[in-house]
């Protein structure tokens, strides 16, 4: 038995491991550049027109478009939930941008943009309602809110299709023009991440949602409002899919109701790699943004390497399963490594 | 308006909870005063963790009110107590273990420095001062994750202190401390009385009620018994109070006649946990295995019995050695264990009693590999009854039963094997007193019917009323063997502390010192 | 599990304060001591979840054959049986894999793969008679391999099934692109469709009640139906009673993907059709009338006569439907709103519950004071 005398020459060893615990922590970031550095320099390798600017800019928007919905997503995952809805919220948004647009060209494309993400904000509405008061599992819920809000959109759009053609020029240039050589979409993809990214480390209600993930029980005995919360989160989540819904429209410019068809996997899968935990309380929009930026890239290569582009899914699920087994087994060296370090107080 | 400085701080008014047709809570009073401690004693269900919630803002009263300094609290939430001043440390800490120390403790008011962010240096120079307070070196930069039950209880602490706690609320907070530690808990806990805190302190151990409370309240069956000055009170007549009858002597007499070796333990070692663990157990034998907490008492059971894993060495039962790390092939060898925690290993709490007696026999039940014609029903009755155990029907779940109950279930569910050994950790936590004396007999009995018995106990008069011979661990080894006239309450302590008799506390009371939660009193005079 | 958003406040359980359990699970008992009224509590276990699901199910076909035209005509009833024979025959070892409080979201994908290596092989020259149980053996292998992940690594099954979701369904693409294969012997394939002698009863019918039988037994009548149960609702404790709870999650894994292998052989007998994205999205539907069947989806609870309920509900729902017309998209909706329903309903109901429960105490104890709050929980 350790008593308190024992304990002082304990401090300068707690600092050097503090460091260790660091270099853990930002592993996974470090890792992802590193792979996505592998990828390029090997694509580029045996086909120099990979790294040509306009592969690289095609990659980027794409990216944008899920990274977007991964912020979305690791708002809600750190709070130990999940929200499988994110791809039919982004269909939804997307036909209503598109279908409001094409009736009238003239409306100012920061309309546009609003309405595609209140259409988002009310589906994580809905979500977070039945996840707050019902009791309920989100990923049952989200489940259930995917196939609900794919069904509205087939409803609506009842099989018509909206053409490039019909939307005004100016909505169309958000997918495609750049400031300063940066394009829009990326941008915006930029100042989502910012504010996401700051609220949740620097902010009270940030940290309470990774208190939230971390201890549930914890959470309500702190005092912390967690319904409110978890509902915070699910709008945010359904209001970014919204975005990313406008953003896909003005992209691609054709939309139907099957727009994002399928876009959960990606979403989790970039969240998941970029070292977000299924079981909350760990995980950074950065990561999830990087996750993003890697899936997206290797679709990429795999188009310009002749690849057949049937493997894009088999990896992205490839991908989840290394992810979290590599997180499995670094929690597990860090659980030990702790462990070692033992007692302050005993 | 200024406290009325003659009344109590603290009232719990006439308070009434029920859960479902379950009345938890009757009608309790208790007047908590400005610069004292109040310690909650009574039994286990006795319905002082209704009353923490309450407190805590977790629960509502379903009538009666909560008044501090005379005006009447609605608390509908945990914010709302905190907001209050009341503060709660449970036994259980709830830390976030992805969070850092430093933010767990500002997690309820974060300081705030630019455009209202979190000033990360404040609340980690804060947390800083608070573990210098409490004389403890804690890092607050690390996760929470990884600290042991005693660290994670100090920063419970720093976290009350860290606001303006009118209103400490401490139920059980030394189960998982030395006594070293709880020293030091109660300097920090005097200090705040000083400055004018009110504190509701519960605890199973006296020592600890007597040294550090002025005042006491003791509930039985959910109901308010009495409230007195701690002058005014020996331990006997609280300890009458609790349990609504005089104590008698429990303890069966033995003569015990041991036969052959049935359990053999080898060398059993499991890295960084316990280390060249060896005994024999003769069938008839009751042998203790005795201990601190943290010591490996539960571990090295654990192993023996296959659900914990063993690095090194041998188990036989019988004469024929045990395969690692199988539970199965302990219980098919008629090994029995009998775990410690109830609730979590015991029982499944949400299955029926029929379930639960049976399910370590579902496989030797069926016939063909099918359970049918009432098989299970037939044999949990008859042993559901050997026990006396009280309960409407078999097909209720085994968490509406009382932890007597409970814990009769759980033996008859291993006594059903028809083991040839039985270990039984903490065979009377969290039971009444009629029952841990039927619990008791039944031992006694078992051995005497040829079983060998192994007691892990923090309980020393049940250990020394109980065992042939007494094994004492520290620090994960066995370090003494004692014969029954060798134990005594002296004996044994010295041996699992490893010195001389300690100031601070009782033989007693550190032996009780347990790290699982102990929600119960013990009764052990 | 994993997305689990239900947060237990209470920091050590009290004996007395634990929540009430869900419908459909035997009657809370009141304490010994308490008033008892057995002839409440037998009609209260009598109306359980699955029960009140069977009838509503019996409710919804009554109804469809009066007000939806062709509905009980029994060309219709033919091909109900076959439309539910893919969700009805994963549910069955999906029940087991809930009631563990695991999932397994890759059920629909390993459907897929099996039907692409089935369409693969047949181009091969294969013969049916060898390919079809190789279509079993594959979808068990791709079962063992969830298993692995989430019984040997120890990680949430969730996670693990959304991964291997995306990897089977897109290596059952690589095996087959997005073409077809199409000429399966007819001798197989009207078997698959045919009926049972001069009846509207399909052939698959045989295979639907002998493999439900099968599965019903072994969860309500064998040690491994207790072990289940067991694991669901108490892992440590089954673990102290000797159950070898990752064996027999890895197994249920493996029986689970063996289903919806053959489920992938029979879809595409079915439709003469083999192809990459065949099932797609019936993993919905099959944890959709599993929760709607009373399994709980924390584990440890349900029934499987309660899952045959859930599966003929949504099925009939579907096929009425589909008669009135209603888009395929549409009928998401529906399945959506079921899924949500299934697990939403029983918290309604829960809480229903504890209301009449004060209500009636306030009422039986007319001299005690009155509550000052309501206080929902």
């Amino acid at each position: 038995m350790t008593t308190v005398q024992d304990i002082h020459p304990r401090i300068g060893r707690t600092a050097a491991r503090r460091s260790a615990l660091r270099r853990v922590l930002t592993a996974r970031e470090i890792s992802i550049v590193f792979a996505l550095a592998v990828l390029v320099a090997v694509t580029a390798g045996v086909r120099p027109a990979f790294v040509h600017s306009q592969s690289i800019r095609d990659i980027l928007l794409g990216a944008a478009i899920v990274a977007v919905l991964a912020v979305g997503q690791t708002v809600v995952m750190i709070t130990r939930s999940v929200d499988l809805s994110v791809g039919s919220i982004l269909g939804l948004s997307a036909y209503a941008a598109g279908t409001v647009l094409s009736d009238h060209p003239g409306l100012p494309v920061v309309l546009a943009l609003v309405l595609g993400m209140a259409v988002g904000a009310c589906c994580g509405v809905i979500n977070g309602l039945l996840v707050r008061f019902g009791n309920v599992p989100a990923l049952v819920v989200t489940l259930g809110t995917l196939y609900m809000f794919r069904g509205v959109a087939y409803l609506w759009a009842d099989g018509e299709q909206i053409y490039a053609d019909e939307l005004p020029g100016g909505f169309l240039k958000l997918g495609t023009a750049s400031l300063l050589g940066v394009p829009y979409l990326v941008v915006i993809a930029l100042i989502v991440m910012v504010v996401v990214g700051v609220v949740l480390r620097n902010y009270p209600v940030g940290r309470q949602l990774y208190a939230m993930g971390s201890s549930p029980p914890g959470a309500r005995l702190a005092g912390i409002p967690v319904g409110r919360r978890l509902l915070g989160a699910f709008v945010v989540s359904g209001t970014l899919a919204g975005l990313a819904g406008v953003l896909f429209a003005a992209r691609f410019g054709t939309i139907d109701a099957s727009a994002g068809n399928g876009y959960e996997l990606n979403v989790v899968a970039a969240a998941v790699v970029g070292g977000v935990a299924v079981a909350g309380g760990v995980g950074t929009v950065w990561g999830a943004a990087l996750g993003a930026l890697l899936l997206t890239t290797i679709s990429s290569a795999l188009a310009v390497l002749n690849i057949n582009q049937f493997w894009q899914q088999a990896i992205v699920g490839a991908l989840i399963l290394l992810a979290i087994g590599i997180d499995r087994l670094i929690a597990l060296r860090v659980a030990a490594a702790l462990k070692k370090e033992g007692s302050n107080v005993r | 308006m200024p406290p009325d400085s003659t009344g109590p701080l603290l009232h719990v008014h006439n308070v009434s909870k029920s859960f479902g047709v379950v009345a938890a809570v009757r009608d309790v009073s208790i007047p908590v005063y400005a610069g004292e401690a109040h310690a909650l004693v009574g039994e286990n269900g006795a319905g002082k963790s209704t009353i923490v919630k309450m407190l805590a803002g977790v629960h509502r009263p379903d009538t009666g009110s909560i008044d501090l300094a005379g005006r009447p609290l609605d608390l509908r939430s945990p914010a709302d107590a905190r907001a209050a001043g009341i503060a709660v440390i449970y036994q259980e800490p709830t830390l976030f273990p992805d969070l850092s120390v430093a933010e767990n403790i500002a997690m309820t008011r974060p300081p705030r420095g630019r455009f209202g962010m979190i000033d990360r240096h404040r609340a980690a120079r804060t947390a800083a001062d608070l573990f210098a307070r409490l004389g403890v070196e804690i890092d607050p930069a690390r996760p929470a994750r990884g600290l042991s039950i005693a660290d994670q209880q100090i920063v419970e602490i720093a976290k009350a202190l860290s606001m303006d706690t009118r209103v400490l609320v401490m139920d059980e907070p030394t189960a998982a401390l030395t006594s070293v530690e709880v020293e030091r808990l109660f300097a920090v806990a005097r200090s705040l009385l000083e400055q004018g805190t009110a504190i509701v302190f519960i605890s199973h151990r006296f020592e600890e009620i007597t040294a550090l409370c002025a005042r006491v309240t003791v509930m039985r069956d959910g109901q308010h018994v009495s409230t007195d000055l701690m002058a005014d009170l020996d331990v006997d007549e609280i300890v009458r109070r609790m349990v609504g009858r005089d104590l008698s002597a429990l303890h069966p007499q033995r003569t015990a006649a041991p036969g052959e070796v049935m359990l053999q333990v080898e060398g059993l070692g499991r890295d960084g946990v316990f280390e060249d663990v060896s005994f024999t157990v003769r069938s008839g034998e009751i042998v203790a295995l005795a201990g601190l907490v943290g010591s490996g008492r539960s571990e090295v059971v654990q192993a023996v019995f296959g659900v914990d894993r063993r690095d090194r060495g041998t188990v036989r039962v019988g004469g024929q050695r045990l395969r690692p790390n199988s539970p199965r092939a302990a219980m098919s060898a008629g090994l029995a264990l009998v775990p410690e925690d109830r609730r979590l290993q015991g029982l499944v709490m949400d299955a029926s009693i029929q379930r639960n007696v049976t399910l370590p026999r579902a496989g030797s039940l069926a016939r063909v590999g099918l359970l049918l014609g009432g098989a299970e029903r037939r044999s949990a009755e008859e042993w559901a009854t050997r026990l006396q155990t009280k309960y409407h029907r078999l097909s209720d779940a085994v968490s509406t039963l009382s932890g007597g109950n409970q814990q009769k279930v759980v033996l008859a569910k291993w006594l059903a094997t028809m083991p040839r050994v039985l270990i039984i950790d903490e065979p009377t936590r969290g039971i009444d007193v009629g029952t841990k004396a039927e619990v008791h007999r039944l031992i006694s009995g078992l051995a005497t019917d040829g079983v060998a018995v192994v007691v892990v106990s923090s309980e020393l008069p049940e250990v020394l009323s109980l065992a042939d011979r007494v094994l004492v661990m520290r620090e994960g080894r066995l370090v003494r063997e004692l014969d029954r006239d060798e134990a005594t309450e002296e004996s044994v302590m010295f041996a699992a502390v490893g010195q001389g008799p300690q100031p601070a506390a009782t033989a007693e009371s550190a032996s009780t010192a347990t790290s699982e939660p102990a929600p119960e009193l013990e009764v052990s005079r | 599990m994993s997305a689990d958003v239900s947060v237990d406040v209470s920091v050590d359980v009290s004996a007395d304060a634990s929540a009430p359990g869900r419908p459909g699970a035997p009657e809370r008992a009141v304490r010994a001591g308490g008033p008892v009224r057995p002839v409440t509590a037998v009609l209260a276990r009598l109306a359980g979840w699955d029960v009140a699901v069977i009838a509503l199910a019996a409710l919804v076909i009554v109804l469809a054959s009066v007000f939806v035209d062709n509905f009980g005509s029994s060309r219709n009833f033919t091909f109900l049986v076959l439309d539910l024979l893919p969700i009805v025959l994963i549910a069955l070892p999906m029940t087991f894999v809930i009631a563990t409080g695991e999932i397994d979201l890759s059920v629909a994908s390993v459907l897929g793969l099996s039907s692409a290596v089935m369409g693969y092989l047949w181009n091969q020259g294969m013969t049916i008679e060898t390919i079809i149980p190789l279509c079993v053996l594959l979808g068990a292998a791709l079962g063992a391999v969830n298993g692995l992940f989430v019984t040997a690594l120890g990680l949430p099954s969730l996670a693990v099934t959304i991964g291997t979701l995306a990897l089977y369904r897109g290596l059952a693409f690589v095996v087959l692109g997005d073409t077809a294969v199409a000429d399966f012997p007819s001798s197989y394939t009207s078997w698959v469709t045919g009926t049972i002698g001069g009846t509207s009863i399909p052939n698959v019918a045989i295979i639907i009640v002998a493999l439900a039988v099968v599965f019903g037994v072994l969860l309500h009548a064998t040690p491994i139906g207790r072990w289940t149960f067991a694991a669901g609702a108490g892992e440590q404790a089954a673990r102290f009673a000797g159950v070898r709870i990752p064996m027999l999650k890895f197994w249920l894994y493996v029986a689970t993907g063996a289903v919806a292998g053959l489920t992938g052989v029979l879809w595409t007998l079915r439709y003469s059709s083999a192809r990459a994205d065949n099932g797609s999205g019936l993993e919905l539907a099959v944890v959709a009338a599993v929760l709607l069947g009373g399994v709980s989806i924390f584990g440890g609870r349900g029934t499987l006569p309660g899952v045959l309920g859930g599966v003929v509900l949504l099925a009939s729902l579907q096929n009425a439907l589909r008669l009135s017309d209603v888009s395929n998209e549409a009928l998401n909706i529906v399945v959506g709103a079921l899924l949500v329903a299934s697990v939403l309903l029983p918290n309604v109901t829960q809480a229903v519950r504890a209301g009449t429960d004060r209500f009636r105490r306030r009422h039986s104890h007319p001299t005690g004071s009155p509550p000052l709050t309501a206080a929902p929980r």
